[in-house]
């Protein structure tokens, strides 16, 4: 498991070649990349504040990177997350999981992208015209961890 | 001493990101803790707020959360990562 919390960019091509160097094993890596949007909820966005609450930060993703991990085989994952400053068409956050096959790749990296966006503490501050503002989670990110929950599970 | 912390709009409206709560029995649970702050007026009503997240020394947790002398509690609004 690799775990970054950075202000640096970061090039996801060679985060994707690097999981797939570490073992001749993985027939299957999938990558997620989050880029910083110039428009949301109707207005034009110039710029992007990330804070977090560091020390947790590092153990809430690396938590959810061992939840995955007990649900799927997985060779390798990699969490990288920016914080600081953001200009649009900037990436924020990589998601990278090596597996055998396709299918544990592909849900393991829906898992762990869920859970982040829903559980570790990260907070965007958006520019707009009309000023600076907190970005409002959006009830429909708590509504996706339903489907790795089993009935009466909440957490 | 509890050692307190606040983020993003929480710590823009309390204005302080960090503070000592001094510890007594009668603090038992986040909850308890968090009644303290409410009611020092106007502006801590924000941790009133159906949505308030929290965390015991950086684990996320609930309100009935025990608190013992020396932890360190967080409220803070949803997080929006990713």
């Amino acid at each position: 498991m690799r775990i970054d919390v950075q202000t640096a960019s970061f090039d996801p091509g060679e985060l994707l070649n690097q999981l797939h160097a570490d073992y001749q094993g993985t027939g299957a890596v999938v990558g997620f990349v989050g880029y910083v949007r110039d428009f949301n909820d109707g207005d034009p966005v110039s710029g992007m504040w990330l804070e977090h609450y560091p020390g947790m930060t590092e153990k809430a993703l690396a938590d959810i990177v061992e939840q995955a991990q007990a649900r799927w085989l997985l060779h390798e994952v990699h969490v990288l997350h920016r914080v600081g400053q953001l200009e649009p068409g900037e990436p924020i956050v990589f998601v990278g999981v090596a597996s055998a096959h396709r299918q544990a790749a592909f849900e393991a990296n829906t898992f762990i992208m869920d859970y982040l966006k829903t559980r570790a503490p990260f907070w965007k501050r958006e520019s707009t015209p009309q000023g600076e503002r907190w970005v409002d989670a959006k009830h429909s990110d708590e509504q996706a961890l339903s489907r790795w929950q089993s009935p009466g599970e909440s957490s | 001493m509890i050692q307190l912390q606040f983020f993003a709009r929480y710590r823009d409206v309390l204005g302080r990101d960090a503070e000592q709560m001094p510890w007594d029995a009668e603090l038992r649970t986040l909850e308890d803790v968090r009644a303290r702050l409410l009611a020092r007026g106007e502006a801590w009503q924000v941790l009133a707020e159906q949505r308030l997240m929290c965390a015991r020394n950086q684990e996320l947790c609930n309100l009935s959360t025990p608190v013992v002398d020396g932890d360190e509690v967080a409220f803070f609004p949803p997080v929006t990562g990713g």
